[in-house]
């Protein structure tokens, strides 16, 4: 029973982690069909820039209450100026290419970010564990879990929430969901599908640096998480079906419980338990659960 | 028996001037060279691939499967010569590939891309998680006898070169001729268009499966080298980042020979000597930024540079897929 507890809460931590790590890669696939390994790269990103912001703030002897508004405005700092970067910079001249080639743009965006975050922070750890310490625990069931583990949970509903509302009840973002649905007759009908792609990377972007900034607290921010991250992210958009969005609410969720479930079950499965549950969602759904309708090429 | 075409006849010259420099060069650019043979290998094993349309970024799966079964082979049943392991790597290989391209040869493109990732992430997960295996730290391999023979001191540092070089150009022209078969005409006709393939009667599924299948074995022997030549094995082998490298190589040195990734392997290896010790968090940086470039200003890699005097003239079927816009 506790055990169930446990892997009921930690599941949903889990997933609440890894919807909001991979909301924005699903987001731009959907949109712009460009599978972003440099996504990875705005995670670790936005994780540095707030943990360092955090460790600034509070070593200056300020009240930790505020180094909560910090989180969110290093991510959008992060993401809005990375993002806008690669799209102006290199993206923009390379839409409609083949989306293999896609990936390997990314893939080389993505080294190259990996050294500007070490050239501007250093290769040392960061921690910025005062907001997550902050918060303290709260028993369920007896477990103690850390309040700032289920903010996480919360965020993570918001996140989702507005990018739902926004995409239903918003005029650029019903528009946004044409593009998603098919960009060709999108473009036939007079929407200029090339200026929703710069609002969509930025956009996208700035959810990845959020899931990074979010998690600084509760880890040592070391290089390399981004490659760690970028793998995980991509089994929650498979399992949902890339490009779309509630597809990566259900993959965050399976992702999430298989996670806990083998964490508290059998822990060496860890990491095997997600791709597990990919492979068996595949084996069902080759393209994943909301998968996205395709042309057939002649 | 076909007749050797030029690429064939090349390596053939290679072979005995690659033992003849390692005998004259001073040992550590030897042990590069070796060491880049056997990365080399997996690299062909990305392009054969690639010829196909199909970028896997997890052949570092089979690169780490090849070394990892040559090392438990040494810790757990003593075997510790060359052949043998070889053999017992390719079976590894073998096996594990054609189970896994029942699932793989379904998918294509970024699909493709990203599976052949999540595999080989799942034997990193188990391998860093494995602490007799010495979890993220790996472990040692024997020192390899051949046949019963175990050379010592520089003998056995010739012996493995020799054998690695003469696997290496044995295999390299073994893919040569696969990519002239009729194996290889479908592999290109999919990368082109796979629809009309299946309209033509040829199975794309199947070509897909047993160019994965070779594309396996040919990677676990370069894992095989690859560890021997360094006695060590860890679980890096099989990170994507390590994959990622392979699809760096055919990239920059170009699909078009299958020298290309050999020669690009090496340069990249001694490239990443000089780099990482000259500026170590720049490293990526320089990799990201040549990459770019390449795909941006030499979308068929650096071979192209070389061959387009001899190429020219030749049907090239990419030459206007590229021009198109669109998908």
């Amino acid at each position: 029973m506790l055990t169930a507890v446990a892997i009921a809460v930690d599941g949903l931590g889990f997933a609440a982690w890894l919807f909001l790590s991979s909301v924005g890669l699903t987001l731009i696939y959907g949109v712009m069909r460009i599978l972003n390994i440099a996504h990875g790269g705005f995670y670790a990103l936005g994780a540095y820039a707030s943990a360092w912001a955090i460790g600034l703030y509070v070593q200056t002897g300020n009240p930790v209450a505020l180094s909560y508004l910090i989180i969110p405005v290093m991510a959008v700092i992060a993401g809005t100026v990375a993002g806008l970067l690669i799209e102006r910079g290199v993206l923009r001249f390379m839409y409609g290419r083949d989306e293999v080639l896609m990936v390997l743009v990314t893939y080389a965006l993505f080294l190259i970010l990996e050294d500007v975050t070490k050239l501007i922070w250093g290769t040392d750890s960061y921690v910025a564990w005062q907001p997550a310490y902050a918060l303290g625990t709260v028993d369920i069931m007896g477990i103690p879990y850390t309040v700032y583990k289920l903010a996480i949970i919360g965020v993570a509903v918001i996140c989702g929430g507005s990018l739902w509302w926004g995409l239903t009840h918003t005029r650029v973002g019903k528009l946004l969901l044409v593009v998603i649905e098919d960009r060709e007759v999108a473009g036939a009908l007079g929407i200029n599908v090339t200026k929703f792609f710069t609002v969509t990377f930025l956009i996208g972007a700035t959810l990845g640096a959020l899931g990074g900034a979010l998690t600084a607290p509760e880890i040592s921010v070391v290089p390399g998480i981004g490659a760690e991250v970028i793998v995980m992210a991509f089994a929650v958009i498979v399992i949902g079906g890339m490009g779309s969005i509630p597809g990566a609410v259900i993959g965050a969720l399976i992702v999430g419980f298989a996670r806990a479930t083998s964490v508290h079950l059998y822990p060496p499965a860890e990491l095997f338990s997600i791709y597990l549950v990919m492979a068996a969602v595949l084996a069902v759904k080759p393209y994943g659960l909301f998968a996205l309708s395709e042309g057939r090429k002649i | 028996m076909k007749q050797l075409d030029r690429t064939e006849l090349s390596l053939l010259v290679a072979l005995p001037a690659l033992i003849l420099a390692a005998m004259v060069l001073p040992s550590w650019i030897v042990n590069y060279v070796q060491v880049s043979l056997g990365m080399g290998l997996v690299a062909l094993g990305v392009m054969i691939q690639m010829r196909a349309g199909l970028v896997s970024f997890g052949q570092g799966l089979y690169f780490c499967i090849g070394g990892y079964a040559a090392g438990l082979a040494g810790k757990y049943l003593g075997i510790s010569d060359l052949f043998a392991l070889l053999l017992i790597g390719i079976l590894a290989a073998l096996i594990i590939a054609t189970t896994l391209g029942f699932l793989l040869r379904r998918y294509r493109e970024i699909f493709y891309a990203m599976l052949s990732l999540a595999v080989s992430m799942i034997l990193y997960g188990l391998l860093s998680s494995t602490e007799e295996l010495g979890s993220t730290d790996g472990f040692n391999l024997p020192v390899p006898t051949y046949l019963g023979m175990a050379p010592s001191g520089e003998a056995a540092r010739m012996t493995l070169f020799i054998i690695t070089a003469a696997v290496v150009v044995a295999s390299a022209i073994a893919l040569n001729r696969l990519l002239r078969s009729s194996l290889g005409y479908v592999n290109e006709a999919i990368r082109e268009n796979e629809l009309r393939v299946e309209y033509l009667g040829a199975s794309a599924h199947n070509a897909v499966h047993v160019t994965y299948v070779i594309a396996a074995v040919v990677s676990s022997m370069g894992g095989v080298l690859w560890a021997l030549s360094l006695g060590h094995v860890d679980p890096e082998m099989t990170n994507w980042t390590t994959s990622g490298s392979f699809v760096f190589v055919c990239i920059l040195a170009g699909t078009g020979s299958i020298v290309a990734p050999l020669i690009g392997t090496f340069l990249l290896e001694i490239l990443r000597v000089y780099a990482v010790e000259i500026s170590p968090n720049t490293w990526q940086m320089i990799l990201g930024t040549v990459m770019l470039l390449t795909i941006i200003f030499l979308p068929k890699g650096l071979w192209s540079l070389l061959a387009k005097s001899s190429t020219a003239k030749r049907f090239d079927p990419e030459a206007d897929a590229n021009t198109q816009p669109g998908e």
